[in-house]
């Protein structure tokens, strides 16, 4: 049945159709971080570039998102961690009868939506302050504290299931035998429960750490003076964003794989150390051992990685994007000057042809029109389609900043991003005025 | 028998809620005694173990080790060491520090626990095997590894609950050989656990055969094996041929029972069942198959059997002929191969016997594997 042509090319096809899926945007972020141009965008193509990195890193917003989400992560993973194992251990200590109740109560912070952790969070420890009479200084309002506590709610449950499983395959046997051989109770669980749940501890960590480092729902009641990456990077959304966002999002991809990578590379190798009945430090090194790569697409994948890493390193250190990026520049300015000179030209003559012609007899089909006559083959040659406002105090302009219009297409990032028209309230139009057709002359406000 | 330390269960009962695991539980262990219990499973016996080692508190009664009270100390502060079932090896740790373990929660230095351990290894017939993971072992070496832990924490009492239980056949009979030279050697008393009978046999100083929460007979193999107290230790110590009746009459300490169809049989009381038999009691006779002889006078007493071969089996040392008895059950004669042997066929009427002294008549009771 595999053999069938028209269904190895079905899966294919399906394949693709799902990695692109998957993968897709991934990609296209990543290379918008290297783009020059000011919006996020892959076509056109501009120059390549490192500069979003150099920006990514004078961003100080972002480096003090940064070092917020690192402190609260590492804060986090500690009172997580704990809480998790002291939880699960209790789940395996606690009467039969208890421990579905129990379980369910401990579960539950998972279902609860994090706004609602978050405002409890926030609520609760308002209270707890004035409770005590403390001023609103006190740490039990600062930002770190409330995210740690807030966000550990959550993730302390996710770090039981964690170790929930491990202890699920522990032989209480073990820790009778060790309290039978004489050991108290502390010497038994640090002895051989603790190492036991080690591999847990780790992954309940890493776990943890991911799930608070991407969080959003419930810090942004939280953060008080301590924004963490996400909202930091909410924040810049919400006022436009530049491809320094790409390049931070491309470094975390770089490192989310690379660290996925060595943790494939590792478990393989200690699969085949036990495969092989051998301790793993005899399977050798992923570099000592090239043996180890034949069977081993991860530390292959892992290898070009590396390879690719370091050589993007180097051939940044020698890149140099300015003169190319300055001749890109100048070319694009001569063909936008061209282009300005052509609409200018245009508008003239149809304001001579308006004048001539007198009223239009379409004039009130026009203004019923649904699209603003953006399809009216009439209106084709027209750079403002459409005299009919789409909203009261709408500004000027074609609706999604004339980004549709054929005629603009050289000028305007043709990403489809839409202008929204309710921020035509704002004096200035989204994007920087970008896609303002009268600002065409300096496009990318700000490199020029 | 060396001077160890003893057990003693003075009036043991345990309870999980109202669930009754052991009751009336007396048991006198002598000191250095290889002492087994045996019973089915489910029968409380493990519960027992753990009750000396410290994991149970019984909910009535005394344990004593040595003579002391040992109620309200836990595991770790008995003079007691438990080879668990599955053994329990501490599979992060290596052979060497698994056997030391009991030195190093002392706070022994790593010198003197390596020292102590290659020691052990060297006893257990394992040297240089230290540096390996207990997942590195095979079975039978996981099994000298654990007793060797058990060993090293120099227990007064060593507590083994079915050790061999998971070993195959051949690794399980010569354990068997080598757990009882440890025994003699290090002089302890072993307190075993099993449900096999041909361990507790072969093992074992003493025997405390266990029914359902309950103990039915304590005493040497010999006594549990040729007297049995009651028709669960005759049924479930060995093979037995078991003959149901009512007592008809009692003479120098021997009955004689009316069975439904095998006739009236003559058979000894049982040392523990003195007694407790009167005429017209319900009854059972049990005989071992290797007291059948074929009898040469095919007239009818009451140490004679008369019955229909049903076939035979050869076995080597011995053959076996099963013939048509009580209940629609089989009857079972072990017959010693001396050359003469033959066959008896399937239909052969057959007359066979046995010495009055050699079969056993306890009062009817509960039977094992019923």
């Amino acid at each position: 049945m595999t053999n069938s042509p028209l269904i190895r090319f079905g899966i294919m096809a399906y394949l693709i159709l799902f990695f692109s899926y998957l993968l897709g945007p991934l990609i296209l972020m990543s290379i918008t971080a290297f783009n020059s141009s000011s919006f996020p965008q892959v076509a056109p193509w501009e120059v390549f570039t490192f500069e979003w990195f150099s920006e990514l890193f004078a961003d100080e917003q972002i480096i003090e998102g940064l070092r917020n989400s690192f402190i609260i992560g590492f804060f986090t993973v500690i009172l997580s961690v704990a809480m998790g194992m002291a939880g699960a251990l209790v789940l395996t200590q606690i009467w039969p009868k208890l421990r579905s109740t129990y379980y369910t109560i401990i579960i539950a912070p998972i279902l609860i939506p994090g706004v609602v952790l978050g405002i409890s969070t926030l609520v609760f420890w308002q209270r707890v302050n004035s409770l005590f009479g403390l001023p609103d200084t006190s740490f039990l309002q600062d930002g770190i504290f409330l995210t740690v506590l807030g966000q550990s709610t959550f993730i302390s449950s996710y770090c039981m299931l964690v170790f929930v499983a491990r202890l699920q395959r522990y032989d209480t046997g073990l820790t009778e035998a060790a309290l039978d051989l004489g050991a108290t109770h502390v010497q038994a669980f640090k002895k051989i429960q603790l190492p036991f749940m080690m591999p847990a501890v780790g992954s309940a960590s890493v776990l943890a750490f991911l799930a608070s480092f991407e969080n959003y729902n419930t810090t942004t009641f939280t953060f008080m003076d301590y924004p963490t990456l996400t909202i930091i990077l909410s924040q810049k959304v919400r006022l436009g964003i530049n491809p320094s966002v790409s390049a931070l999002a491309f470094l975390i991809i770089c490192l989310t794989v690379f660290f996925a990578l060595v943790h494939e590379v590792r478990s393989r190798r200690a699969q085949l150390a036990e495969a092989n009945g051998a301790p793993v430090g005899a399977v050798g090194g992923g570099f000592r051992a090239p043996k180890i790569f034949a069977g081993n697409p991860a530390a292959v994948v892992l290898a070009l990685f590396v390879a690719a890493a370091v050589g993007t390193l180097l051939f940044a250190q020698v890149y140099d994007p300015t003169p190319a990026k300055k001749a890109f520049m100048e070319k694009k300015r001569i063909e936008q000057q061209k282009r300005i000179e052509a609409v200018k030209e245009r508008m003239r003559l149809k304001k001579l042809r308006k004048s001539f012609k007198g009223p239009d007899i379409f004039a009130p089909k026009k203004e019923k029109s649904a699209f603003g006559n953006a399809f009216d083959p009439k209106n084709l040659n027209n750079s403002r389609p459409g005299t009919k406002p789409l909203k009261p105090g709408s500004k000027p302009v074609a609706p999604f900043g004339g980004a549709f219009n054929t005629k603009n297409l050289g000028d305007i990032g043709p990403d489809g991003k839409k202008a929204k028209p309710k921020s035509s309230t704002k004096p200035k139009s989204p994007f920087g005025g970008v896609f303002d057709p009268s600002n065409l002359g300096k496009v990318g406000g700000k490199t020029n | 028998m060396s001077s160890g330390v003893g057990v003693d269960l003075q009036d043991v009962w345990i309870k999980f809620g109202d669930f009754v695991a052991v009751r009336e539980a007396n048991v006198n262990i002598n000191g250095g005694d290889f002492f087994s219990f045996l019973g089915g499973s489910g029968c409380g016996k493990t519960t027992i173990l753990r009750a000396v080692s410290g994991f149970l508190e019984p909910a009535q009664g005394k344990v004593l080790i040595g003579g002391n009270d040992m109620a309200g100390k836990g595991p770790n502060e008995r003079p007691t060491a438990l080879i668990f079932q599955n053994l329990a090896l501490f599979p992060l740790m290596k052979v060497w520090e698994n056997i030391a373990f009991s030195m190093e929660v002392r706070g022994a230095s790593a010198g003197e626990r390596r020292k102590r351990a290659d020691e052990l290894l060297d006893m257990i017939a394992l040297p240089g095997q230290g540096d390996k993971l207990p997942s590195e072992l095979s079975g039978g070496q996981k099994q000298r590894v654990a007793i060797a832990r058990a060993l090293c924490a120099e227990p007064d009492v060593l507590l083994l609950d079915e050790p061999l239980s998971a070993l195959d056949l051949g690794l399980r009979h010569h354990m068997r050989t080598e757990l009882r030279e440890i025994q003699q050697r290090v002089g302890i008393t072993f307190i075993y656990i099993t449900h096999d009978q041909g361990e507790a046999l072969t093992m074992s100083d003493n025997i405390a055969v266990m029914r359902t929460a309950v103990i039915d007979q304590i005493g040497t193999g010999k006594d549990v094996y040729d007297d049995p107290s009651t028709a669960f230790v005759a049924s479930f110590v060995g093979v037995n041929n078991m003959y149901r009746g009512k007592v008809k009459s009692i003479s120098n300490g021997q009955a004689l029972v009316e069975t439904n169809r095998t006739g009236d049989l003559l058979a000894r009381i049982s040392t523990g069942a003195t007694g407790k038999l009167a005429v017209g009691d319900d009854a059972m006779v049990f005989i071992r198959p290797e007291a059948f002889d074929i009898a040469d006078d095919k007239s009818k007493t009451n140490t004679r059997i008369q019955a229909k071969v049903s076939h035979s089996e050869f076995e080597g040392t011995s053959y076996s002929v099963f013939l048509e008895g009580d209940e629609g059950k089989e009857m079972k004669m072990s017959l010693i191969n001396r050359g003469e042997a033959r066959m008896y066929k399937h239909g052969e009427e057959l007359t066979i016997q046995y010495e009055a002294n050699n079969a056993v008549v306890v009062p009817a009771g509960e039977v094992a594997g019923e």
